[in-house]
């Protein structure tokens, strides 16, 4: 991945060479047609290209921005309701993840989304211990969890 | 357009100090620690984040500058909160505060108990 950059990076330097342009709208020109020259190469690389992974951490920041909102409103209701009608607990949510820096970006995704937080991790780093703030089906919890962050976090990965 | 800008910005930093609020609300009203600390990562994630851009509008329709200095203060906030919240529940867990009693389960406890029971069940085979 690393050397597809810098090919890229490359073949930016090229185009502004070669233009004799040094600007940094030379730059993103020159990068950008790097990208499409990199595309036209993609057979002879063993991995594919570095822009898919680009990609996926844009869709996993874009699925984090929504679950934020979305669990912000939901404890903010249960935070204003007359009678505090919630059921705490912690539950253990067996994850897929292997590599420790997709662990704790998993945890560090649980933690900042309100309603949830890793109290902690498992020593063989296979499961996560959550504290949910209003835990109605343990099922439901992780099903969510394993949809949203640890899928997005394998597409980046992968 | 700076009309505009200027509303939308008001309604940020409004939302964002409403999300402050509810959150000091929710630690005084929530019952133990780690519900609590709920509520003080909510205001360090989507109050800040609200007040944060509604300053980067401001400043960037205002003064015309485009200040990353904003997108840094959000960057550094994102990484610190979860690591502060997630050591305090930790700590406050391990020295052993109890969790409300309306909780429904503690499974963490569960395992601890299995692990140790396992590994008596390992010294004992040793002797």
């Amino acid at each position: 991945m690393s050397f597809q950059i810098m090919i890229n990076l490359a073949m930016a330097l090229l185009w502004m060479i070669i233009n004799d342009a040094w600007s940094f709208a030379s730059f993103i020109s020159g990068f950008f047609l790097g990208l499409l020259v990199l595309y036209f190469m993609r057979g002879f690389f063993r991995e594919r290209l570095y822009f898919h992974r680009v990609y996926a951490a844009l869709v996993l920041v874009l699925i984090f921005f929504k679950e934020l909102i979305l669990s912000s409103f939901s404890v903010a209701k249960q935070i204003l309701s007359p009678k505090l009608n919630i059921r705490p607990g912690i539950f253990e949510m067996e994850t897929t993840l292997e590599k420790e820096w997709e662990v704790t970006l998993l945890s560090l995704l649980i933690t900042l989304t309100p309603g949830t937080l890793v109290v902690e991790v498992a020593p063989d780093n296979r499961s996560l211990f959550i504290h949910a703030m209003d835990l109605q089906s343990v099922e439901a919890a992780e099903k969510e969890i394993r949809n949203t962050f640890e899928k997005a976090i394998r597409e980046v990965s992968r | 357009m700076t009309e505009i800008v200027d509303w939308i910005v008001a309604l940020l930093a409004l939302v964002g100090a409403a999300f402050s609020i509810i959150s000091a609300v929710g630690l005084l009203r929530l019952p133990d620690i780690f519900t609590r600390s709920h509520a003080a990562t909510k205001a360090a994630t989507l109050g800040v984040l609200c007040v944060v851009l509604g300053a980067f509008l401001f400043f960037m329709v205002h003064t015309q500058t485009f200040s990353l200095r904003f997108v840094l203060t959000l960057v550094f906030v994102f990484v610190t909160a979860p690591v502060g919240g997630h050591l305090i529940a930790r700590a406050a867990y391990n020295a052993g505060v109890p969790l409300a009693e309306r909780s429904s389960q503690d499974a963490l406890s569960r395992s601890r108990e299995e692990n140790r029971a396992s590994n008596e069940e390992k010294t004992d085979n040793n002797y």
